[in-house]
């Protein structure tokens, strides 16, 4: 097909075109790539360019203490690491089933207004993190709105941003279950450590976040909503199905690839949480808001441990590449 | 007949819950904006600031480093989306309607680094500024975040599905391949061009964890890190809510206008991802 001629001068133009973009790219984010992996294997503290042969070269060490080598390196990490899956486990499931709940409702063809719902939903998405953070720390704030609200109903809430103690912890204590396997443990933390469950802390910023991601979820919700094939309902209907038989076999069914996207959408963005934590916590208290993401920022520009903060950014990289191919893997499968 | 009339009236009232709850916050922090210090103290929940002040607001203006911010955060946008638009709509074009070699290979990296989460880039960018000089500078500020590979996916998958045909009358008439691009194929891609704008817009107004690791120097802080700074950092002793609240709203203006405007292309984006699966 592609003969010389009347399409011959096409080579040229065709990487002029994309030179720009492709230095810019390549320059800020392929070999930023490659120069951090170099430097996750010293011990380069900033100073100076980390390539000459004064910076000391750690080997995988940086890695080793991150998962296998006693101190503060793993347990810090081993901490962040079970905070942000409290947090992954928590805010995936809930925005996943309110996004799907408001759009299930907002789908309604009976109801009017719909529009202004749909973008009273959607508009906290599309608002800065760091000035919706902002809020939010008000909001929560020790006598902020939301104990407000809670001593309506008699209630006296917890001093959100200072309160290290996990729910699950807290939930146990009310069953008058004290602390066990405490003495045992992996990577650094006893059982009863990674048991913990989110802080009363982390439990602000899930709402948050939750509150602000349900929107854009719904709008992918809504959209795959508009393309069920209305006979398939009547069908249904005429059959004799309920409203909620009609949910679950016809209409969930249908939004089966949607579903799927959102979760796996969800999973890739919260273990990238860290606008919130850097705005409203900053790890703390007690590190129970401490995530991977924050805590390579914090290790590499307040410690000055540039290669232990690289370190911890590939192990994240790891984690958020799997759960991408996982993403794309199960997609293709879907499509084929 | 009751029944739907029942399940109505339960919509409609979900519905004005959730509202509530999405909205609310927005004109807590409206409201909290306008009043005195310890009026927010004491009655945080309020919509109605008694009595209304702008002290607040004065005090933004001129004793935090707010109009710097806001000049940098205008400047950092205006370039960034030019030049997000523009070179994302050029190598969309060639990577969907130019044969070149290496084409192929080109496509496949973009998509990879699609997949390259930002945060994960926060201490290699600092590398690569530090080390080419640009790191508390504009240009450090600015260039990194010129070209996104997700705006020139949007703009090749839009170039793919503009027919063939337009380009071959033009292209008989002798029309090379800039002056195809510029006069033939970039006006035909008007809508994409609006969600590309609104894409950049809204992110570079927004972009945060960048201008952590680009600039250190106040004078070169954009809002979110301003804000960020007035919350946090140094400044953030004391309460002062009324003044982080009123910044954090005047941050929030201009997006806001925005999606009022071009509401339907917002959610027509969001709503893409859904169909790309």
């Amino acid at each position: 097909m592609a003969t010389k001629g009347i399409r011959g001068n096409e080579r040229p133009a065709g990487w002029l075109f994309v030179a720009p973009a492709l230095i810019i790219l390549g320059l800020f984010m392929l070999l930023p790539i490659l120069m951090a992996l170099w430097v996750s294997l010293t011990r380069w503290n900033g100073q100076g360019s980390p390539f000459t042969g004064d910076v000391p070269f750690a080997g995988l060490g940086n890695y080793t203490r991150l998962f296998t080598d006693e101190g503060l390196a793993r347990q810090d990490f081993m901490t962040s690491i079970r905070n942000n899956a409290y947090y992954v486990f928590l805010v995936v499931p809930i925005q996943t089933v309110l996004a799907l709940g408001l759009a299930l409702i907002v789908n309604n063809r009976l109801l009017k207004g719909k529009g202004f719902f749909r973008t009273a939903f959607y508009f906290p998405s599309v608002t800065s993190s760091v000035a919706i953070s902002v809020v939010f720390l008000f909001m929560f704030a020790n006598g902020g709105a939301i104990n407000a609200i809670l001593s309506v109903f008699g209630l006296r809430g917890p001093q959100w941003f200072s309160d290290p103690r996990g729910l699950v912890h807290l939930l146990l204590e009310s069953l008058g279950i004290s602390p066990f396997l405490t003495e045992s443990g992996v990577f650094g933390l006893t059982w009863w450590d990674w048991l913990s469950g989110p802080s009363v802390a982390m439990c602000a910023i899930i709402s948050l976040v939750v509150w602000t991601t349900s929107g854009t979820f719904m709008v992918m919700f809504l959209a795959a909503l508009q393309n069920v094939p209305v006979q398939l309902e009547e069908a249904g209907r005429i059959d004799g199905a309920n409203r909620w038989q009609l949910l679950r076999h016809v209409i969930l069914p249908q939004l089966r690839p949607t579903t799927f996207l959102v979760v796996t959408l969800g999973l890739i963005g919260t273990w990238q949480v860290f606008d919130q934590i850097y705005v409203m916590s900053q790890g703390n208290p007690a590190k129970t808001t401490l995530t991977p993401a924050f805590l390579s920022y914090r290790t590499a520009f307040r410690d000055f441990d540039y290669g232990s903060g690289a370190a911890i950014s590939f192990v994240l990289f790891l984690i958020i590449v799997l759960l991408t191919l996982l993403q794309r893997r199960l997609t293709r499968e879907r499509d084929s | 007949m009751i029944r739907t009339l029942a399940s109505r009236f339960l919509g409609y009232a979900i519905l004005i819950f959730f509202a509530l709850v999405f909205l609310y916050p927005f004109v807590i922090q409206i409201a909290n904006s306008f009043k005195t210090e310890s009026n927010a103290a004491d009655n945080p929940l309020s919509p109605i600031p008694s009595p209304v002040v702008t002290d607040s607001l004065v005090r933004i203006f001129e004793g935090t480093g707010f109009p710097t911010w806001l000049g940098n955060s205008v400047l950092v946008t205006v370039v960034v989306t030019i030049g997000r638009v523009l070179f994302a709509s050029m190598a969309g074009y060639a990577l969907s309607r130019l044969r070149f070699p290496g084409r192929k290979a080109l496509f496949a990296g973009l998509l990879a680094l699609m997949a390259v989460p930002p945060v994960v880039l926060l201490i290699p960018k600092f590398l690569v500024l530090n080390q080419l000089g640009m790191y508390n500078s504009y240009s450090g500020l600015i260039v990194p975040l010129l070209a996104d590979a997700t705006g020139i996916f949007v703009m090749k998958q839009f170039f793919d599905s503009v027919p063939v045909s337009v380009e071959e009358a033009a292209r008989i008439d002798g029309a090379g391949s800039f002056r195809m691009f510029w006069s033939v194929v970039l006006p035909m891609a008007k809508p994409a061009l609006i969600t590309l704008t609104i894409l950049s817009f809204t992110g570079s107004w927004n972009e945060f964890p960048h201008t952590l690791v680009s600039v250190q120097d106040p004078g070169l802080f954009t809002l979110p890190r301003g804000l960020a700074d007035l919350v946090s950092g140094s400044l953030g002793a004391g309460t002062q809510y009324p003044l982080k609240l009123g910044a954090a709203l005047l941050a929030t203006i201009p997006v806001a206008i925005i999606f009022v405007i071009f509401q339907r292309y917002f959610v027509r984006d969001a709503a893409a991802g859904a169909d790309k699966g």
